[in-house]
């Protein structure tokens, strides 16, 4: 059922950003579902009724890991467009020693130690110790970001190490279950801990609305947004807070070891479809959500799986199609589009091939040039064509419809391809006289540059070039090549 | 307690009487990073509706001039007045154009967006960026040239263009007093042409411009008033009469060795 509405979508939506992702998500749900059909993998009503949310065992994990990936989605981006990517690894492992402490606090203060917001609270003071201290080393020394991070990261793990040890060593406590924090245990989440991924994820995106212009200033230019008086170090604090805050809360569920993905992955995938910083905003929590959803899903599906790591798993899913498919910065569209631009260099060369033919053979300046048919020895002489080339060329033009048949061995240019050659004439031309007048090039180099460039001129930039180049005709007639063009040698 | 100093004592005052109408007046000013200084007891009054050229060989500590003036870097001493107040009470007369390397131009923002930035210290706190201001942001990118590029992303922009948009926001700001900081670095010859006319412009409404410039053979055409800096203030004044092949000298050629030197020993002396 997904798989045909996400085909449908596919064919209805073939616009870009937001439809276009929603269309790919619903196909790999699609995808998902119908391969759960197969007989060795749950059933698929089962299924079903796992990721709708009508289990009562794992409702409350699916709807926490969805949250959480909203939340650091969005804290996430903030972090990667202030290009602090690893600053969430450095928090995450700061964390550790303030788990040992909270459980250390709680015990001799005589508690069991294991009471969860105790835990929490310790884990976010040592975590905010961790950002304090990075940013101290880097303001205050030499040292650069990367650097006071892998300090902080490596030695406030080691010490949690060292520190847990050592609490487990105490007579009459039971830090068992504490590691458990590192790689985190979605499954023992109990309605409090939902409670809590809800509050933070309020939270999270309640700042984020209220200073997304606060933050897009300080991430993208620091020192103008001082200039104007902005509090940045404030602001960048608060950032980190809230990257604190999904971090902390997020520990039970995936552990300090991955939230880093949790942080990175959503954001980076949801900068391939957009240019947009608010639709980037959306779509990172939109993934980090649906990868959350997902995961947690696959995760209580397969009893065995950890959740945070299928989540992270998933969440590479999303980031990869992303990174194929992603309109603005994707690979294939990349690729698609300079497969495009080689299509309309080679028929733009060989128009103007033809069209300079042409003018080699009427010399009569004062006549109009006129259509005639040319021998294709000619155009395989005129540039450095290989014969493949020159055919796959022309068979192009003729589907185009810029040739009109022929007797052997000659080619002859339809009336829309005789125009089409003549005003790329005229445009590369004035792009070389342009050059040549402005940009100090020695006439003899010009050709290559132009044959680069003018493949990019709209109307408006020819309007320009024909105003600065006072005293050139206006008309569609085509200005003499400025430099010698040798037609048996390819110019 | 014993002060050194008090009310009796007549301290020669030589700053100007009306420093109200003196859109740069610094003190004294001297910075350094990590005990290494970058300029040095910079003494310098900028007259009102002036073009300046800020010239000088590269680490003369231009950028950080512009950079102390508006409280970027910390002042190891001395101070700046702009219209006769500190810097923080006339953030809304300054306009600042930060060199173009300064940011990453991958960054997903349209150009018209980072143009509306330059009205974010007149919006304020948690606000968003309304009607007026995006109509302020475009009148700036018409002004420089290039409304037609407002919804491009900004990494499909040219150097050049990238360099309007720049000079947008800070018109966006809509001071009387502009910190630009090599505008003209690597830019094509029309944005240059498009700058110069937008500086004569600027100036013609009765604007300051302080502008960091490497090519000394343009400085006479585009500036009347010049500050050549290499660590201290070399020569301050009407272009004709400060661009002198002497002041060159003294700016370029050659080492200043006495003040080297001691930076040097403070260098040490820091280790």
């Amino acid at each position: 059922m997904m798989l045909r509405i996400g085909c449908v979508m596919l064919v209805v939506n073939r616009g870009k950003g937001l439809g276009f992702f929603l269309t790919v998500m619903f196909l790999v749900l699609g995808t998902v579902i119908a391969g759960a059909q197969e007989s060795f993998w749950p059933e698929g009503s089962y299924v079903w009724k796992v990721i709708t949310l009508q289990t009562y065992n794992s409702r409350l994990v699916i709807l926490s890991s969805a949250l959480l990936g909203v939340a650091s989605g969005m804290a996430g981006t903030f972090l990667l467009l202030r290009k602090r990517s690893l600053m969430g690894d450095a928090l995450s492992h700061a964390t550790y020693p303030g788990i040992g402490f909270g459980f250390l606090v709680m015990v001799l203060l005589g508690g069991d130690g294991k009471w969860l917001p105790g835990l929490l609270l310790g884990a976010t003071s040592t975590g905010v110790l961790g950002v304090l201290m990075v940013v101290a080393i880097r303001n205050t020394t030499c040292l650069k970001n990367d650097a006071a991070m892998g300090i902080v990261l490596g030695v406030f793990f080691g010490f949690g190490a060292a520190l847990m040890r050592m609490v487990s060593d105490l007579p009459g406590a039971d830090a068992a279950g504490l590691d458990s924090f590192i790689y985190g245990t979605a499954a023992s989440m109990v309605s409090s801990d939902f409670l809590l991924i809800l509050l933070v994820t309020g939270g999270v995106c309640l700042a984020s609305l209220l200073l997304l212009k606060e933050f897009t200033l300080v991430c993208f230019d620091e020192d103008f947004a001082a200039s104007q008086g902005w509090p940045t170090l404030f602001l960048d604090l608060t950032m980190l807070g809230l990257v604190t805050a999904v971090t902390v809360v997020g520990l039970q569920a995936v552990g300090l070891v991955l939230i880093i993905a949790f942080l990175i992955i959503p954001a980076t995938a949801a900068r391939f479809w957009t240019d947009d910083l608010r639709v980037m905003l959306a779509l990172a929590a939109l993934m980090g959500g649906a990868g959350g959803w997902l995961g947690s899903s696959l995760s209580s599906l397969f009893m065995d799986l950890p959740t945070g790591a299928v989540i992270v798993l998933v969440s590479a899913c999303i980031f990869v199609m992303s990174m194929l498919f992603g309109p603005a910065r994707g690979v294939l569209p990349r690729a698609l589009r300079h497969v495009r631009l080689r299509r309309k260099v080679g028929r733009q060369h060989l128009l103007r091939a033809i069209y300079e033919i042409l003018e080699g053979q009427q010399p009569d300046v004062a006549e109009p040039i006129r259509n005639l048919p040319v021998d294709l020895a000619f155009l395989v002489a005129h540039r450095s064509w290989s014969l493949s080339e020159l055919n796959l060329l022309l068979r192009r033009a003729q589907t185009e419809d810029h040739l009109e048949d022929a007797i052997e061995g000659q080619v002859r240019l339809s009336e829309a391809g005789f125009g089409e050659a003549a005003r790329i004439t005229r445009n590369h031309r004035l792009w070389e006289l342009y050059l040549i007048r402005y940009a100090d090039i020695a006439p003899s180099h010009v050709d290559r540059d132009a044959d680069l460039v003018e493949h990019v001129l709209d109307a408006e930039v020819v309007g320009q070039l024909e105003s600065e180049l006072q005293g050139r005709p206006l008309s569609l007639e085509v200005p003499p090549s400025p430099h010698f063009i040798d037609q048996h040698a390819g110019s | 307690m014993k002060s050194f100093v008090d009310n009796r004592h007549q301290f020669v005052d030589d700053r100007p009487e009306h420093p109200d109408s003196i859109p740069l007046a610094i003190h004294d000013l001297t910075v350094a990073y990590h005990r290494k200084p970058v300029i040095w007891d910079v003494e310098l009054n900028i007259p009102e509706g002036k073009l300046v050229g800020v010239v000088g060989p590269n680490g003369a500590g231009k950028s950080t001039l512009l950079k102390a003036c508006q409280d970027l870097v910390p002042k190891t001493s001395g101070e700046v007045q702009i219209y006769g107040a500190p810097y923080r009470d006339r953030r809304g007369d300054v306009g600042y154009v930060p060199q173009r390397e300064s940011v990453d131009w991958d960054f997903p923002v349209s150009a018209l967006e980072v143009v509306a930035m330059g009205t974010y210290g007149k919006i304020g706190w948690f606000r968003r960026v309304g009607k007026l201001q995006k109509r302020v942001a475009r009148e700036a990118l018409e002004r420089v040239g290039i409304e037609h590029l407002a919804d491009r992303q900004i990494s499909q922009l040219s150097g050049g263009q990238q360099q309007r948009v720049f000079l947008a926001r800070a018109l966006a700001q809509d001071a009387r007093l502009y910190f630009m900081d090599e505008p003209f670095a690597a830019v094509d010859a029309a944005t240059e042409e498009a700058i110069v006319s937008l500086l004569k412009e600027l100036n013609g409404a009765g604007k300051t411009c302080l502008v960091v410039h490497h090519d000394l053979a343009s400085v006479t055409r585009y500036f009347d008033w010049l500050v050549l800096l290499n660590m201290r203030v070399v020569a301050s004044g009407p272009t004709g009469e400060v661009f002198t092949r002497e002041n060159l000298q003294k700016t370029y050629g050659g080492k200043l060795s006495l003040l080297d030197d001691v930076a040097d020993r403070l260098r040490h002396v820091g280790r």
